[in-house]
């Protein structure tokens, strides 16, 4: 039998694949004397012109992906390697001590890493991070690694590492990645989440298991159940070789969904479409038949850079998304950051509870400037495709209006400047904060529709922080205190003649689908490998038994007595 | 052999900070002088990243960028010209 280990469930499927040892960030470095220093010096040379080779590549596709800020940070790792602060000090390490390169390397970077550590300034010492990762990068093509390139892939494998930070994962190709497989993380870790959009199934939080994986060995997957066998025997491979034969019919039988309406049998008819944070991610929405973007996270474009993005810059990102989506709707969320978030130019201060601090709304009406710029990206993009704008985090009435007002004043500012925009631009807030729940009926009344983010709803009624591990299993989306806020929020919206839609992770997760439908949700938003599961659960559901099925999920006692319903 | 140098306020709101700082090298690498980058009471080979990002200069900051070799006159020009316009920001 093989060895099992058990870890966090983080993106549903099966696979089976030798795996693939990502290398470690810390590869262990020992001290050897060497005879000829001239020869050692050649061998950093070489791994130098390698290293920048791999990085002009990565430019490249950041490029493509993500766009110009996130490429710069790549060319400036690339003139660390040719710094002659950094070559100067290797070489004459190797020269003075005899010593082998990649010792001469490995002291030479973690003298400089200490030297940013101990600058006084937050964001220079993040620098010590870019060195870290730039002499990791030496080392490993130091010690032959050279070829260990994600890009490089050219078998199906399971990808096993500590964690996948964005620089791994943006070289990738999901053609050959079966599985994620790492040491840490939940299941909103960066890797999750990543997997999630790309439909890879994945285990994080496994403890150890690379030190217990050698890349070759064959490993079986189990994402929904959150296993991973290594080296399985015979029939654990015949059973998950089932599995994923299983699945990949399943994938097909989906996939003919792709253009099928999500209406129910009898008639009701609902919106699915995709989240992204980057206008990259468009492509996968509507490769998976996605009908709109039911959340558009700015976020990316504030964060890994010196100083706020541009009023031009944010238009050619929004531009470019509603120009993609060819005229299906785009919902725009305006910034959520808070203390949480490392993002230095905003001046965001630490804070003991962040979550119930300063940030998102709170923020923009705070720092005008920084909103105004944002709103008039929003609206100058909105001339070129249907794009809707939503402001996070909203808990009362005057700060809807207050919103508003500013996006009032944008658009005015554009009307005199004769710049074109969607004079009715649909206006809409998130609701993730009980007070504004509970008074949904109110909100109604100052804007066209409400999104739902079940993430934070779940996290603020229960009082329950989703990344702790102690209480987690108070973290209860379906809890029916959570149903009934969800069910005051539509009723409260419809009764004004205002739709809406929910874009946390309960809106992609089909288990919810019949109740959610049934509570008379008008719009699902979810990552992109969620939709047609959730259109396949709306196709097959009669909209009056949904009705029926929420009327008595509502009544129910506990979140388990609602599953147990959703089982039934 | 040429020398030139000139003093200039650092006007850009995140100082030379990664982004500006590598667009900075990237400039001063052009030229076949020496550069040299003072402030703070400390003088750095301007070529290297490393130094420039060590030296943490924040706005507001004056800073001396003095070029010994052929082409001197031309690289502290160039390089005053891309601090002026505050790197594009």
């Amino acid at each position: 039998m093989g060895t099992v280990y058990r870890g966090v469930a983080a993106s549903d499927g099966v696979a089976v694949a030798k795996a693939w040892l990502v290398a470690p960030s810390e590869p262990s470095v020992e001290r050897v004397e060497v005879a000829d220093p001239q020869a050692e010096w050649a061998r950093v040379e070489r791994a130098i012109a390698a290293a920048k080779e791999e990085l002009a590549a990565l430019r490249q596709t950041a490029l493509d992906k993500l766009g110009e800020a996130e490429a710069q940070l790549f060319v400036a790792h690339a003139q660390m390697l040719d710094d002659p602060e950094l070559t100067g000090q290797i070489r004459q390490a190797i020269e003075a001590e005899r010593v082998n390169a990649e010792w001469a390397v490995k002291s030479v970077i973690d003298t400089l890493v200490g030297l940013f550590d101990a600058l006084d300034d937050e964001y220079m010492r993040q620098r010590a991070a870019d060195v870290r990762d730039v002499g990791s990068r030496l080392l490993r093509h130091l010690q032959g690694g050279g070829g260990a390139s994600l890009a490089d892939l050219a078998e199906p494998v399971v990808l096993v590492a500590r964690d996948l930070a964005p620089s791994d994962t943006v070289q990738l190709d999901p053609a050959f990645v079966r599985a994620f497989v790492t040491d840490i993380g939940g299941r909103t870790s960066h890797t999750a989440i990543m997997a999630r959009s790309l439909g890879i199934p994945a285990v994080v939080g496994l403890g150890d298991i690379t030190a217990h994986v050698a890349s070759g060995q064959v490993l079986a997957v189990d994402g929904s159940e959150g296993l991973v066998v290594v080296e399985p025997n015979e029939e654990e491979l015949a059973r998950f070789s089932a599995q994923v034969e299983r699945q990949q019919r399943e994938r097909s039988r989906l996939a003919a969904l792709r253009d099928a309406e999500s209406v129910t049998p009898d008639g009701r008819r609902v919106e699915i479409a995709g989240n992204i944070g980057t206008p990259a991610e468009v492509a996968q929405v509507l490769a998976q038949g996605g009908e709109g973007i039911g959340l558009f996270r700015s976020e990316f474009l504030y964060m890994n850079r010196d100083t706020a993005p541009t009023e031009e810059e944010q238009f050619a990102a929004y531009k470019e998304v509603a120009e993609a989506m060819q005229g299906r709707p785009v919902i725009v969320r305006t910034l959520d950051v808070g203390g949480d978030k490392g993002i230095p130019y905003l001046g965001l201060p630490h804070e003991d509870n962040p979550f119930l601090g300063y940030r998102a709304i709170r923020v923009c009406l705070d720092q005008r400037e920084l909103f105004a710029a944002q709103l008039r990206a929003i609206l100058r993009a909105s001339h070129y495709g249907k794009l809707r704008v939503m402001f996070p985090m909203i808990a009362t009435v005057e700060e809807v209006r207050a919103a508003k007002r500013e996006l009032e004043a944008a658009k005015q500012a554009l009307r005199e400047e004769g710049v074109p925009f969607d004079e009715d631009i649909e206006v809409g807030i998130m609701i993730e904060i009980p007070a504004a729940a509970v008074v949904a009926d109110r909100l109604a009344r100052e804007v066209d529709f409400f999104s739902i983010g079940t993430n934070d709803l779940v996290q603020y009624t229960l009082a329950c922080d989703r990344l702790n591990e102690r209480i987690s299993h108070l973290y209860q989306p379906l809890n029916p205190s959570v149903l009934r806020l969800v069910k005051m929020v539509i009723d409260g919206a419809h009764a004004e003649g205002k739709w809406v839609g929910m874009c946390g992770e309960l809106a992609g997760d089909p288990r919810a689908t019949a109740i959610l439908l049934g509570l008379g949700l008008d719009e699902f938003s979810m990552s992109a490998g969620s939709i047609l599961k959730v259109r396949d659960v709306v196709r097959n559901t009669r909209y009056e038994d949904a009705k029926a099925l929420a009327a008595r999920a509502l009544e129910a006692d506990t979140e388990a007595d609602v599953l147990k319903l959703v089982e039934a | 052999m040429a020398m030139a140098q000139r003093e200039i306020e650092l006007k850009n709101p995140s100082g030379l900070h990664a982004r500006p700082a590598s667009l900075f090298v990237a400039e001063a690498n052009k030229f076949q002088s020496e550069i040299f980058l003072e402030a703070k009471g400390k003088r750095i080979n301007a070529k290297s990243i490393l130094g420039l990002l060590s030296l943490a200069i924040g706005q507001g900051t004056v800073i001396k960028i003095e070029a010994e070799g052929d082409d001197a006159e031309q690289a502290v020009t160039a390089l005053c010209d891309l601090v002026a316009s505050g790197f594009g920001e």
